[in-house]
């Protein structure tokens, strides 16, 4: 692939005749103006030109590009198996790729061995060396760049006091928490002031609450060194709340990169709007007019998939948050429903509703309705109920 | 990257040093390297002389068993590692002499040995010095105790009344062993020898590898009747062991001790040093206190509890038949005695 | 390419050299030479039917067979109720019982063999009643002569030799099992006769077969209790020995050597597969089983320890108190005079401290060379295939026994010329400055001890997760620092058992280094074989005692200083 143009927003799949554009969002997840980077658009801070690596006869890697700018953070998101730890460890240096390059502040360092590459590792397992102390841990790299002792305890006492870690310093790893040996870890790849911090599924391992209480402690600490950050992580949620940019990979490919809330809202592919949130594919619809399709016996007037062609299908698909729930409604594709179950979850209920198609057909439909709305409507199971697909929420995919 | 490489050679250097200190020579002095037959409480009093006279010739001794030393030695034809072979038995030299691995070379004082105790060749290969002889070591408590009289001969050996009280040497491995063999053979004639030592296999408890552990054994009462030889028996009860040494009414087995010159690319002189000295007067003396003929006069004695007139115990030994046919023989020896378990026909 | 791979691709090379050095060259050349003629000439397998065709030598096949499968049945029965003992029972003293259960594996196994003959030969002590003394005593006619030399010597002293081994195969494939497969095999109302046949059985069924044949393989190829009590009844063991040493024939003596290779191999590969299966068997999660009381199970188990320990304990007072005896069984004031080796040969304490050095020098040497193989074919990254087949070439020392190393080592480095086949005719052979050195003799023995010690050292680095040679190579320190800085400390338990399981089979083996030791380097293992042969049976047993109180000694030394590595490691081990 690759074909994506990488920044500042994905282009590709966002038709300009949209009815309602989504809200053009600053880069940097909100927090921080795109004005605030030092750009140098034509000498992106790291790049990956076209990589490839296979193991075997099967492809790990097939001609991946991307870039990201100083202090960016940037998080590679896929199942197991998509190859993105594969891409980490290229990027890292302690993988060789069969093609394509990496490059540094516009030079490359394909070449260059992991050992001096400077770049700082996290891996899930901690990696932290069990013999030694928490400073020791630390010192570890910082000891053989032969600075003077002093200086060497002055780093590691700031960089513990940064982790939050003040006096553990003499604790073996064995007598600290996951978290906290996680946060050694994380000191320890800070030492040496890398120009790249390589995350490899660092919150993985932890319990949820703590997992939680990291992920915002780590991109804060990215933020404020203004470190560029590659996180590697099979975990959505994670990937959308620390990124500036993810990076959507399936079967060894990027398939998308955006903000995150590009990702969300215009997933490119249907891999990556089922991998991302949760969506409700509704089946092969086809296109009548310019903007109406037929699904089974129903019509939806659809604002979005002017890359379609009419007389085509193409796969229509909602997330089940965008569903409406109305008592009485007059809007375009307000459409009568069964409801299948009710599953409570907290704040809403994910209800299961039977969408009837035609005389024999029917589509299930995932809806997330909130609780206080279920208490007002009275809804219940096997009840009827009416819901409306707003035409600009509904996703079209060409078959 | 000098550190890696810098590391990489203090580590081959340390391992050099300590892999040299392994193989590296043990003692720098001239030595030599001395492959024998003897017994091992003969060689310390052999050897006291030597080194007062040689203190600067370090001996190394490698002892075992006749047909383990010519193993050994044949084993290393392509590499030998003895400069000396000494006090083993002239059959085996024999061999050895045969695979051209001796080098002929006649000691100082070679002429004091008698003609029939060294090779006929000039210089010789090999060159005796004693003479040595089957002997049954019977312990005398243990016979007592099973109210059995004490074998005489060959031909008392093989009475049903031993059956299981006798151990022999197996002379594939012992030169014992295999002079007793070759004698009986010698004595009866090759069919009546071997119908004979078919007998004699009934009787026998078990084989031993050496020629001195059936002694031992009967010393210590696990089996009463040894065919051994006749120093170690006499020893033995030297020692307070109830041991009777007999020597067999119809003449005993014998075979020479000898020594020999090693052929070798680099000829050490302390071996010959060695060999003049291994034929000395001295050293006969310190022989003929084991044994009671050695292979130049002396006007000593007969050791106590030999026949006193010890030529006349001995039978007519053919020495060069017996080399020939040791191999013939100890494959039928084999063939037929190899395994005591076998079932017999 | 950079210097820091290159060293790394070179390491993995020389360790993939040294082996193929040490293992498949000679092994090599021992198959040439079963092929072969005295005079080197091929004679394809013309020894091999001549070895069959004399039925005196072929019955040593059946004898070597019948010996090992019962002396394994024996063995394996007692193993693996002490062992059952020892885990699944709440009997007292337990390391106690573990620890004199593992005495045998401190001495020669010919020292097995002196033992049953002060016991139960003509003049033993069972044999004769004590002497006469329980007659004279009780009035019973108490003494049996149980027919000692020959096969039941044989099995009697080999039981004694694999039993250890039993225990420690079955006690850890025992302590392995999941204990909530016997709660849910008593929620279901199983009897403990049921449970014991439906779930004990299988579960340790990979041990049991894994003891089973490392039980086979031990009695199969010693050689050192056959030679002491095996009376007329051949074995190839020894077989190998009279062909070599009493008949001069080496050819033969490699093809016997072959032969006894072939069920050995066969039995490795079975045992090699049933390991990989019982570590499939037990999962991360299991849990593992502690024993509740049971009075009578427990005094019924607790009686059986009690028995074995003290035959254990009497088979080495026996020992000690023939080595003191003056003259047995005539004269039983007590003496040194077996510990001054004056009259006897094998070279007295020149032996002893030469097999103390040697067994020195194969625990150091050995150690950092499987240490530092094992972390080079485990720890690096570079060059996959090859680090696969120095894995192989490290397994294969397990499947050869030592009276086959040592002839191979024989043919191989005294051989002025590297005759193998796929070479050209006429290289000098680099290695034959080895031959009648020492450094033979370690290599012969850290060859023999190699896998075991490979395969603990393997264990011991997987425990460490392959991330921290990553993480250390990305803050640019080499991996040789994080080696000894990290690696070798945190593995320091696994470094020092391998050590001493060097040092301990390496002053009690005979069989390796029977054909190796030089004139210039006696060995006590040997010399206690020499003096045996010669019929000095006493001062061969004291020899022997000099080697178990001197492996006992170094098993102090390790056990006290493991605890003080445990205590200083507390910190960092325990959570």
């Amino acid at each position: 692939m690759g074909q994506y143009p990488e920044h500042p927003t994905m282009e590709t799949n966002s038709p300009s005749g949209d009815k309602v554009s989504p809200p053009r969002l600053p880069h940097g997840n909100g927090k921080r103006g795109i004005e605030d980077f030092p750009v140098a658009p034509e000498e992106p801070y790291l790049q990956a030109r076209g990589i490839t690596k296979r193991f075997g006869r099967s492809n790990a890697l097939r001609d991946v590009s991307f870039q990201a700018d100083k202090g960016e953070f940037l998080c590679v998101l896929g199942p197991s198996g998509c190859g993105k730890t594969t891409l980490l460890r290229i990027i890292a240096g302690l993988e060789k790729q069969d093609a394509g390059s990496v490059h540094l502040r516009g030079e490359d360092f394909s070449n260059v061995p992991v050992s001096k590459r400077n770049v700082g590792i996290v891996f899930q397992s901690y990696a932290l060396f069990p013999n030694l102390t928490a400073a020791q841990n630390i010192a570890y790299g910082l000891r053989i760049r032969s600075r003077r002792r002093a200086s060497i305890q002055d780093r590691v006492e700031s960089l513990l006091r940064l982790m939050g870690l003040s006096g553990f310093g003499s604790k073996f790893p064995a007598q600290l928490s996951g978290g906290q040996q996680q946060r050694v870890a994380l000191a320890r790849a800070m030492a040496l002031s890398p120009h790249l911090l390589l995350l490899d599924e660092p919150l993985s391992a932890l319990d949820a609450q703590v997992r939680l209480m990291l992920r915002g402690e780590v991109k804060q600490l990215q933020r404020r060194l203004n470190i560029t950050t590659l996180m590697v992580t099979h975990d959505q949620e994670e990937a959308l709340t620390m990124a500036d940019r993810i990076l959507v990979m399936e079967g060894g490919e990027v398939v998308q990169i955006g903000t995150p809330m590009e990702i969300y809202e215009k997933p490119a592919t249907p891999f990556v709007a089922s991998f991302v949130g949760s969506m409700n594919f509704m089946g092969r619809a086809l296109k009548e007019t310019h903007r109406v399709y037929r699904l089974g016996e129903i019509r939806l007037h659809v604002s979005r998939g002017d890359h379609v062609t009419q007389g085509s299908h193409a796969t229509i698909a909602i997330r089940p948050e965008d569903i409406v729930v109305n008592r009485i409604s007059h809007s375009q594709n307000s459409l009568s429903t069964k409801v299948v179950s009710l599953e409570f979850r907290g704040p809403l209920y994910r209800a299961t509703l039977s969408l009837p198609l035609g005389a024999a057909e029917q589509c299930l439909l995932q809806a997330d309705i909130p609780t206080e709305k279920i208490r007002r409507f009275g809804i219940s199971e096997n009840g009827q109920l009416d819901v409306e697909l707003p035409s600009d929420r509904i996703h079209v995919y060409a078959a | 990257m000098s550190k890696p490489s810098r590391f990489i050679l203090h580590s081959l250097y340390a391992a050099v040093v300590l892999f040299a200190s392994v193989f590296h020579p043990l003692a720098e002095a001239a030595e030599v390297l001395v492959y024998t037959a003897l017994e091992d409480d003969q060689i310390p009093r052999y050897l006291e002389s030597f080194k007062q006279q040689h203190p600067e010739i370090q001996v190394k001794i490698v002892r075992d068993s006749t047909g383990i030393v010519t193993a050994r030695l044949l084993a290393e034809k392509a590499n030998p590692q003895a400069d000396v072979v000494w006090g083993t038995a002239a059959t085996s030299l024999l061999i050895l002499e045969q695979e051209g691995m001796l080098e002929p070379y006649a000691p100082k004082g070679v002429e004091r040995i008698l003609p029939q105790f060294k090779d006929t060749a000039h210089p010789p290969r090999w060159v005796g010095i004693d003479a040595w002889e089957t002997g049954f070591c019977i312990n005398t408590m243990e016979m007592e105790k099973n109210k059995l009289p004490a074998p005489q001969s060959y031909a008392d050996l093989i009475k049903p009344e031993y059956k299981g009280h006798i151990t022999m040497p197996n002379p594939a491995s012992s030169g014992t062993g295999y002079l007793t063999i070759s004698a009986v053979l010698q004595l009866m004639g090759e069919k009546a020898g071997w119908e004979y030592l078919d007998r004699l296999h009934d009787n026998i408890a078990i084989y031993t590898h050496s020629g001195s552990k059936p002694c031992k054994m009967a010393g210590a009462g696990e089996f009463p009747i040894g065919i051994s030889f006749g120093y170690r028996g006499i020893i033995q009860k030297q020692k307070g062991e109830p041991i009777l040494t007999v020597f067999p009414k119809e003449g005993s087995g014998w075979d020479l001790e000898a020594n020999a010159l090693v052929k070798k690319t680099a000829i050490k002189p302390e071996a010959k040093v060695f060999l003049d000295w291994a034929i000395s007067e001295p050293a006969m003396k310190e022989y003929a206190k084991s044994f009671a003929i050695v292979a130049a006069p002396t006007v000593d004695p007969v050791p106590e509890g030999f026949p006193k007139e010890p030529m006349k115990q001995l039978i007519k030994n053919d020495l060069h038949w017996a080399a020939k046919n040791r191999s013939a023989i100890l494959d039928e020896w084999t063939r037929r005695y190899g395994a005591k378990s076998e079932p017999k026909k | 390419m950079d210097l820091d791979r290159l060293i790394k691709g070179g390491l993995i090379v020389l360790v993939c050299l040294w082996m193929t050095v040490a293992v498949v060259f000679p092994v090599l050349e021992l198959l040439v030479r079963s092929l072969s003629n005295a005079q080197g000439e091929f004679t394809g397998l013309a020894n091999f039917s001549r070895y069959f065709r004399t039925p005196a030598l072929a019955g040593s096949l059946t004898n070597s067979l019948t010996v090992s499968l019962i002396t394994t049945m024996v063995s394996v029965s007692l193993g693996f109720l002490f062992a059952y003992a020892l885990t699944r029972t709440a009997i007292p003293g337990k390391t106690l019982f573990l620890g004199i259960a593992m005495v045998p594996v401190f001495a020669p196994t010919l020292l097995n063999g002196i033992v049953l003959v002060y016991l139960f030969g003509k003049k033993g002590v069972v044999t004769t009643g004590a002497f006469g003394l329980l007659e004279r005593v009780t009035g019973m006619a108490l003494r049996a002569d149980i027919g000692l030399y020959g096969p039941v010597g044989i099995i009697l002293a080999e039981a004694f030799y694999t039993f250890p081994q039993v225990v420690l195969i079955l006690s850890i494939a025992l302590r392995m099992t999941d204990a909530r497969l016997y709660e849910a095999a008593q929620s279901l109302g199983a009897s403990p006769w049921r449970s014991f046949i439906s779930v004990t059985l299988p579960g340790i069924r990979y041990g049991l077969i894994s003891a089973v044949f490392v039980s086979f393989v031990l009695c199969f190829t010693d050689f050192g209790a056959p030679k002491v009590v095996g009376g007329n009844y051949n074995v190839l063991a020894t077989d190998i020995y009279k062909q070599v040493i009493g008949q001069q024939n080496f050819s033969m003596g490699a093809t016997v050597s072959v032969i006894l290779l072939i069920p050995t191999v066969i039995a490795f590969a079975i045992d090699r597969f049933c390991q990989g299966r019982q570590q499939a068997v037990v999962g991360t999660g299991s849990v593992p089983y502690s024993p509740r009381r049971h009075p009578l199970r427990d005094a019924l188990f607790l009686t059986y320890c009690i028995v074995i320990s003290c035959a254990v304990l009497c088979f080495l007072t026996t020992a000690f108190f023939v080595s003191l005896v003056n003259v047995w069984p005539y004269d039983f004031t007590l003496t040194w005079k077996h510990y001054h080796f004056h009259d006897t040969g094998g070279g007295g304490y020149a032996a002893f401290f030469n097999s103390v050095r040697m067994s020195f020098y194969t625990a150091l040497l050995g150690t950092c060379l499987t240490f530092g193989s094992a972390y080079l074919l485990e720890k690096l990254q570079e060059t996959p295939l090859l680090r696969r087949i120095g894995y192989f070439l490290s397994i294969i020392p397990l499947a050869l026994p030592g009276l086959v190393i040592g002839l191979a080592y024989i043919f191989f480095f005294n051989n002025p010329h590297l005759d193998l086949p796929f070479f050209p005719a006429g290289i000098p052979n680099p290695f034959n400055f080895l031959y009648g050195t020492m450094g033979i003799l370690i290599l012969c023995n850290i060859v023999h001890f190699y896998t075991v010690s490979f395969l603990t050292a393997t264990t011991a680095l997987k425990q460490l997760e392959k991330e921290l040679e990553m993480v250390s190579e990305s803050m640019g320190v080499p991996f040789y620092r994080t080696c000894f800085r990290v690696t070798v400390p945190v593995c320091l338990p696994a470094i020092l058992e391998i050590a001493l399981y060097y040092f301990v089979n390496s002053m009690a083996t005979v069989s390796a280094v029977i054909f190796l030791y030089s004139a210039e380097i006696p060995l006590a293992s040997v010399a206690v074989a020499n003096m045996d042969d010669a019929g000095d049976v006493a001062p061969a047993a004291a020899m022997s005692m000099l080697i178990v109180f001197t492996n006992i000694l170094v098993r102090l030394v390790y056990t006290l200083l493991t605890r003080s590595l445990k205590q200083s490691a507390q910190a960092w081990t325990a959570p």
